[in-house]
């Protein structure tokens, strides 16, 4: 009795059980989770943040040195590097995040089709996969863009394909588990169709595992293409992008100005922050803090 | 060993544990006081989730992890065992008190031969040297019966039978010579056929042994055959305790009378065959493994309105020929006429509105339903797939579903997580008769459930036959449920049918010896019943 009272309330409350979750995440996540709603907040707000625009040049002088006018001094062509900064935020992370999400529909959908059909088309598929993991990522992307020319589209799919095989393999292992399981034979003798059992049927189980792997996967989009755009075949300018930023700037650590070191350590704070919230849902889903 | 011989072996002294489930520590085992002399067995009798395994675990000093001693004695051999650290009640683990769990297979060690393992305890911590201890084992595989025992112990665990696996790990708990073994369940997982013997070696042994033992299980017809006093475990507390033969003939306590009348199971109406013609049938049927034959010749009816019980023991064919009939497994000769009507051999070949028609629900309703989807779902799919129900006229209906299975609307909004296991099973039926069927096929949907559960899911199926008109495939080992709900029974081994007939008639007089050796191996809720087989054999 006391138990259906309990569960009664849960359900609707879905909003207060995820604050309550929230409340007893450990420290480090709850940092973590602080942090990327900073950097949520600023890209999301960029245009409101920023003193100056993303390109608008503001002083004559290039590399001027930090100001009351210009916080963090101004660029290789006198662009305001904070307001760059903050656009950067927007820019770095919408592309990354749209990125993270074309390669985590692609690899899962594939997945959990594969675990489900089973037989040569697993075979073709997981080969398949085998072959693109085989090439080191950023070579391969270098390669194609240079093909085909670099745009944020180009970019961003190619990047997107890439990511999916890490998708696919996490998602087919943990689908194989799933598929074996009652529930699924059932859908099946039901005359369920395969994308109805893998939407409805198999997703919502592997979901959690395959949720810490997106956080992980987005910090590599996400210094992938910082590091593509440091090499200059990213985000191409005007537009501000943190990668680019530190190479154009580099000129500076010469001088001893750290200035070009900050949109670096903006990419690592984000990095970091997210594997820390990655980290405690990993555990999660694994009951491995069940013990503590 | 210090202790007189009268004085107990072990002595449990109002003993509480609590566990932690949810972030809230419940009380499990709530000041339970049991104590043991040696040489005597003592049965632990009660529903999943009563605290027996809890109570035969703390016997060894152990808890399971989440769970902690909030109160009263464990005293082994006069020595309160929760006062030492852990590091000395480990020493004790194996020499002292030793524990045989319900699965031999996933208690031995796949990688290593059956002796090294069967000897490592004794060897490591009971000071005997390898020989001593292989000498040792040896004379236990004569004890329990064990064949060819000179080579038995050279043996893979993969390569032995689940009943010898079972005995070998009684084996191993004995090698020692310990003072108290705890039987956790030990023939549960085994075939009927399989648990006499199984039985039969542990009595043997307990009493050759004289080694004092506490006897773990649901089952009241196998308690009754091997230990001399019963107590009975509910929420935690022990609610009557009394010598075995007292227990047996007068239960005095409300609720151990309630777990007694469970067996007398509901009576099924007896033969109802022959109306007119089968809803199913099945001729000249045969299904490979690969170059494994599974099915032999099956041929059988399923008339309309009518439970057809389909009995065997594991690996006999009965599950295969269940997946045979819904589709998941095609056939390599013969055929599966429906309604007159040959059925197509593979799911994607039949149409949804023969698949709609013939239903299966699942042993293991933990497996069979999903984790993640609420009941609402679960029971609303298959309306929406066949009957194109939607919003409020598909709640209503589910709604309706549920009363059906004896449920209400307050279990709409749950997951299976926040389901008991026969609630579970319940919200399972109710999923199959959503699909408005002519035949479901149930494989050994209540041998997961407890007795007083079993009961009330099979007198509620029996309802709903009645008012459905709806026949069943019941594929089971279990006779008793076989006497409660079956029309007709047929009797599988090895991939055939050995017998089949009406219900009366084959329980009463089979025919087939292989039907009589399984019916003769049921346990009777008689003390004394093992003793008749054994005599029997001897003569």
């Amino acid at each position: 009795m006391q138990q259906s009272l309990e569960v009664r309330s849960a359900a609707p409350n879905r909003f207060l059980g995820t604050l309550k979750l929230v409340g007893s995440a450990p420290p480090s996540a709850k940092f973590g989770m602080v942090i990327v709603a900073i950097y949520a907040l600023v890209a999301l707000l960029a245009p409101l943040l920023a003193p100056y625009g993303e390109v608008e040049v503001v002083s004559r002088v290039p590399f001027e040195p930090w100001s009351a006018n210009h916080l963090l001094g101004t660029d290789q062509l006198g662009r305001d590097f904070l307001s760059r900064l903050i656009f950067g935020a927007r820019n770095s992370i919408s592309i990354a995040l749209l990125t993270t999400a074309i390669s985590f529909v692609i690899g899962c959908l594939l997945g959990v089709f594969a675990a489900l059909v089973g037989g040569i088309v697993d075979q073709v598929i997981s080969r398949l996969v085998d072959a693109l993991m085989s090439v080191p990522d950023l070579i391969f992307t270098l390669m194609i863009l240079s093909i085909f020319g670099s745009s944020v589209l180009n970019l961003i799919l190619i990047i997107a394909v890439l990511t999916s095989t890490r998708f696919y393999r996490i998602a087919r292992a943990a689908a194989l588990n799933v598929a074996s399981l009652d529930f699924v034979e059932h859908a099946k003798v039901r005359g369920e169709s395969l994308l109805w059992i893998a939407v409805n049927e198999v997703f919502p189980n592997i979901l959690p595992l395959i949720l810490s792997e997106l956080g992980m996967r987005f910090c590599f989009i996400f210094l992938n293409i910082a590091a593509l755009s440091f090499l200059g075949v990213g985000i191409q300018p005007p537009t501000a992008e943190w990668g680019s930023m530190v190479r154009d700037n580099a000129a500076l650590i010469n001088m001893g100005d750290i200035t070009p070191l900050i949109p670096a350590a903006a990419i690592a704070f984000l990095a970091i922050a997210v594997n820390f919230v990655v980290d405690w849902l990993l555990n999660r889903a694994s009951g491995l803090n069940d013990d503590a | 060993m210090t202790a007189t011989p009268s004085a107990p072996v072990i002595d449990l002294v109002d003993l509480k544990i609590e566990a932690k489930s949810n972030d809230q520590w419940s009380k499990i085992v709530n000041g339970v006081s049991l104590s043991i002399r040696p040489g005597e067995v003592l049965g632990l009798v009660g529903e999943s989730g009563a605290g027996k395994s809890t109570v035969g675990l703390a016997a060894l000093g152990y808890f399971r992890p989440g769970a902690k001693v909030t109160g009263g004695e464990v005293r082994l051999l006069g020595q309160n065992i929760l006062d030492i650290p852990e590091e000395e009640r480990r020493k004790f683990r194996g020499t002292k008190v030793a524990y045989v769990a319900q699965s031999a297979q996933a208690a031995f060690n796949p990688a290593y031969r059956l002796m090294d393992q069967i000897i490592m305890v004794a060897v490591d911590r009971g000071g005997l040297t390898r020989e001593a201890a292989q000498k040792r084992a040896l004379d236990l595989f004569h004890a329990l019966q064990l064949p060819d025992p000179r080579n038995f112990g050279k043996r893979y665990p993969h390569q032995v039978s689940g009943g010898q696996l079972q005995r070998a790990m009684v084996a191993m708990a004995m090698i020692c010579n310990p003072a108290l073994i705890i039987f956790d369940e030990p023939t549960t997982a085994l075939d009927v056929t399989t648990q006499v013997e199984v039985l039969i070696s542990i009595r043997k042994v307990i009493e050759d042994y004289r080694v004092a033992a506490i006897y773990i299980t649901h089952d009241l017809a196998v308690v009754a055959q091997v230990a001399h006093r019963v107590a009975v475990l509910r929420y935690g507390e022990v609610v009557e305790e009394a010598p075995i033969a007292q227990i047996m003939e007068r239960p005095t306590h409300p609720y151990t009378k309630s777990l007694w009348a469970v067996h007398e199971m509901p009576v099924g109406q007896g033969d109802r065959h022959g109306k007119g013609a089968p809803l199913l049938a099945v001729t000249g049927l045969g299904a490979h493994y690969g170059d494994f034959q599974v099915l032999t010749a099956i041929d059988l009816d399923v008339g309309r309105g009518e439970t057809v019980a389909l009995v065997g023991e594991s690996g006999s064919g009965k599950s295969t020929l269940g997946r045979v009939i819904v589709g998941l497994k095609e056939v390599s000769s013969g055929q599966v006429v429906y309604e007159g009507k040959p059925l197509p051999g593979t799911i994607r070949r039949r149409s949804l509105e023969m698949l709609k028609q013939i239903q299966i629900i699942y042993q293991s309703a933990d497996t069979a339903l999903n984790p993640r989807q609420t009941v609402r779902k679960i029971i609303g799919r298959p309306l929406t797939l066949y009957q194109g129900l939607r919003g409020a006229r598909r709640e209503e209906r589910v709604l309706e579903l549920l009363k059906l299975v004896e449920l209400n609307e307050t279990h709409i909004d749950r997951t299976p997580g926040q389901l008991s296991g026969g609630q579970k099973q319940r919200i399972a039926i109710a999923r199959a008769l959503a699909a408005d069927p002519r035949l479901i096929v149930c494989d050994e949907i209540t041998s997961a459930l407890d007795k007083v559960v079993q009961a009330e899911v099979l007198r509620m199926l029996m309802r709903l036959q009645e008012r459905l008109g709806v026949s069943y495939l019941f594929i089971t080992h279990d006779i008793e449920v076989v006497r409660a709900i079956a029309d007709r029974v047929v009797v599988m081994q090895d991939g055939k049918i050995v017998e089949q007939g009406g219900k009366d008639q084959v329980l009463a007089q089979p025919r087939a010896d292989y039907t009589r050796k399984l019916l003769d191996s049921v346990p009777d809720m008689a003390v004394g019943w093992l003793d008749g087989i054994v005599a029997a054999r001897a003569a």
